[in-house]
């Protein structure tokens, strides 16, 4: 349920958030990789408040053995949020919102990972929101995209993405959970920049054609910057010298 | 957890290379261009024990929405508003490819869509629905039933629950001095409270190529969909990217642009019907 | 000071066009060629990408260490470190006709068992059959078996097998290096099997830097001083 905050100023008329950034400030971010010693691949990506954990496992066997496609693995993915996660404890019972979250994020990906190499085999990919401030599903795309690379699962491309949206009339980039629910808007959106494909889209609110244009500009710029954190990351992660 | 589609109807390779010869020429199978939605139907009233009722038909999608009524609590954050919901069945009948059980990922994704396309514009007045504001409120049902599938459940589905939502009438009620409240639904009152019309337009991305409201078969060889929900001011009210494949910046400024226009088709139909009602 | 053997480039970047490498980690989009996963290009007359991680795929001929998972009516199920399991026929493993009343089949090879095998078939339509009939072929019985990523392996191989051979030399073991990344270690005490392994995995561990065969010498020297072997 939509709270709509009456009379709440969220953007103050030096043109800044609430919490101090400017429209188009990312909040603080931390990437790591490698995280679990279980999975195959794993990572953990951090933005302002939210965090979100991701595991891969795979390609392997799938249990259910009539969802394997004979030309190419299939993907399986969960989107889950903690029960300590949210203000109000959430149920661990998936909703409906995890369901179609699940869906969008693996469709996110689907585009990236070169499925074709591993026919009649499952890869997993487990997302787990540990804390929930605002973008968690593209907060998810980009835990997925950075533990799928670590898992060596092969990929055209990495993914990241973010929430762009609309409050107090202004564009703006990663929104947390009080502009979300107090704002115009919400356009999650997750890109491949490598590959120049948006491969998550969604838009909640309303916005006009300039508007929408203008979100997505920011969102891709954004996508672009944590990519290529995502690859330095991924760098450092293989760059272990002896001693160290 | 959400698995990458196993079970696909089968579209024969040539078919495929014979809906793209056509696509190059701007044309279809069907005989439409590819920026125009299938023919519209939609009749309102179709189920008398319902609110309200709609059967939209896009093509050969047929679609029945049902608007029930009743009595309860608000949420404590939006005490003084009413409840909708939205719901979507795939139900066997309507096609092979369902299967009975719980609603799965495309049912969820389907009604969750046409929820918010509704709600994030403020379709309809919910505070209108507060009968004891913080204490009794109008609770909205709008139930998809997917009764043939031909491709496009989006558009089809939304133009469904718009009919019923404006053919549906609060049922009349009596305060009893215990403060209940007595429906009496077989007398129909006012009308719901309709701020905005709202329609989605789904366009189809088959390799290079946009297409307007996809037949089933379009769509098993579409890479990807994007819903583009707009209201009669051509406002952008909701969107969805769906779909196992990317689009890329150009192809989603262009589909919503398509959208603007092919949204008038809807509005016509949709605004037909309601005035026949 | 070990440096890195080359750049580590990730899935997105580019490669140069004329990069060689194994195919399905290589990605042509168009004149474009990005890795498929993270790993080292080594620039040199002709640059090359080597992948520092890869998931094993079978392939006909390929000598497997795998481990017995579990047992049907008429083969094994063996775990060969790759998403697709293998399957080992009893006749294969008797050489001869097989009588579910008669013979019990874990008298043979238990669940748990390492078995060195060849890989006979496979074409992803079905699960990889593996043989045992042929000569050094059959159960593990003694020594043990270390696990590594099977991208690591030409690197404990070393250039002509330079690698595993100054180990052999320096530990007196012998080596067994499955294209599956698994190698059986057989050595004249436990000292030097503790020192092989662990050099084993320091190769892993190390394998995108320069100058690790000296490295890996230096440290097994030290290790039989330390333990005094």
């Amino acid at each position: 349920m939509t709270v709509k905050h009456a009379g709440l100023r969220l953007i103050d008329e030096k043109g800044l958030r609430h919490d101090g950034r400017r429209p188009d400030e990312l909040r603080p971010v931390a990437m790591r990789v490698g995280v679990l010693s279980n999975a195959d691949g794993s990572a953990l990506f951090e933005i302002g408040k939210t965090k979100v954990l991701a595991a891969v496992y795979g390609p392997r066997e799938p249990p259910q053995r009539h969802t394997m496609l004979p030309d190419r693995a299939v993907l399986r993915v969960r989107y889950h949020m903690a029960p300590f996660s949210t203000m109000d404890r959430k149920s661990p019972a998936p909703s409906r919102r995890e369901i179609e979250l699940s869906k969008v994020i693996r469709e996110a990906l689907e585009p990236v990972v070169i499925a074709e190499l591993y026919p009649r085999t499952a890869i997993d990919v487990f997302v787990e929101v540990l804390q929930a401030d605002g973008g968690t599903r593209t907060a998810g795309v980009t835990a997925a995209s950075l533990a799928l690379a670590d898992a060596g699962i092969p990929m055209k491309g990495l993914v990241a993405g973010v929430a762009v949206g609309k409050v107090d009339g202004v564009i703006v980039l990663d929104v947390d959970e009080l502009e979300d629910s107090a704002g115009e808007a919400d356009l999650p959106i997750a890109a491949a920049p490598d590959i120049g494909l948006i491969t998550l889209f969604q838009l909640n609110g309303v916005l006009s054609r300039q508007e929408l244009e203008e979100a997505v500009e920011m969102g891709l710029s954004a996508i672009r910057r944590l990519v290529d954190m995502e690859k330095e990351t991924l760098r450092s992660s293989v760059t272990v010298m002896p001693g160290e | 957890m959400s698995t990458t589609p196993y079970k696909l109807p089968i579209v024969p390779m040539i078919k495929k290379q014979s809906y793209l010869s056509l696509y190059r020429k701007g044309a279809r199978i069907d005989g439409r261009d590819l920026e125009t939605p299938r023919n519209v139907r939609i009749e309102t009233g179709v189920i008398e024990k319902a609110e309200g009722s709609a059967i939209a038909r896009l093509g050969n999608t047929q679609v029945i929405a049902g608007v029930k009524i009743d009595v309860g609590s608000p949420f404590r954050d939006t005490p003084d508003q009413g409840v909708l919901t939205v719901h979507a069945e795939f139900v066997p009948l309507a096609s092979p490819l369902f299967e009975p059980g719980p609603p799965d990922e495309n049912a969820v994704e389907l009604a969750r869509v046409v929820d918010r396309s509704l709600r994030e514009v403020g379709a309809v007045d919910l505070s209108s629905l507060a009968i004891r504001p913080g204490e009794k409120v109008w609770m909205l049902w709008v139930d998809l039933y997917i009764l043939d599938h031909d491709g496009n459940l989006f558009d089809a589905s939304m133009l469904a629950a718009m009919a019923a939502l404006l053919d549906a009438r609060l049922p009349e009620y009596e305060e009893l001095e215990s403060g209940e409240i007595m429906v009496d639904k077989s007398r129909k009152g006012e009308p719901l409270k309709i701020d905005h019309r709202v329609v989605t337009v789904t366009i189809a991305k088959v390799d290079e190529y946009l297409i307007v409201d996809p037949t089933l078969d379009e769509e098993t060889i579409a890479d990807a969909k994007i819903v583009v929900a707009v209201d009669e001011e051509k406002r952008i009210v909701g969107a969805q990217k769906t779909g196992g494949s990317g689009m890329t910046r150009e192809e989603i400024l262009k589909a919503v642009d398509i959208a603007g226009k092919a949204s008038e088709v809807y509005f016509k139909a949709l605004n037909e019907a309601i005035s026949k009602g | 000071m070990p440096r890195l053997r080359g750049r580590i480039v990730v899935p997105g970047d580019r490669l140069p066009p004329e990069v060689k490498g194994p195919e399905e980690y290589l990605v042509r989009i168009g004149d474009a060629v990005t890795p498929a996963v993270v790993g080292l290009l080594e620039s040199g007359s002709k640059p090359s990408f080597v992948p520092l991680t890869s998931i094993y795929i079978p392939s006909p001929g390929d000598v497997v260490i795998g481990l017995i998972e579990s047992q049907g009516v008429m083969n094994w199920f063996v775990d060969i470190n790759s998403p697709y399991q293998a399957v080992l026929n009893v006749q294969d493993f008797l050489k001869r006709q097989y009588n579910p009343a008669i013979d019990d089949l874990s008298r043979f090879l238990q669940i748990g068992d390492y078995i060195i095998a060849k890989v006979q078939s496979f074409d992803r339509t079905r699960n990889p059959v593996l043989t045992v009939s042929e000569e050094g072929l059959g159960r593990i019985v003694e020594g043990k078996v270390v696990e590594i990523s099977p991208a690591k392996v030409p690197r404990v191989i070393g250039r002509k097998g330079s690698m595993v051979n100054s180990l052999k030399e320096l530990t007196g073991c012998d080596f067994l290096v499955a294209v599956n990344g698994r190698i059986h270690v057989r050595c004249p005490n436990e000292d030097l099997e503790a020192i092989s392994i662990l050099a084993i995995k320091m190769i892993e561990r190390e394998a995108h830097t320069t100058g690790l065969t000296n490295r890996v010498k230096r440290f097994v020297e030290e290790e039989k001083k330390l333990r005094g072997v």
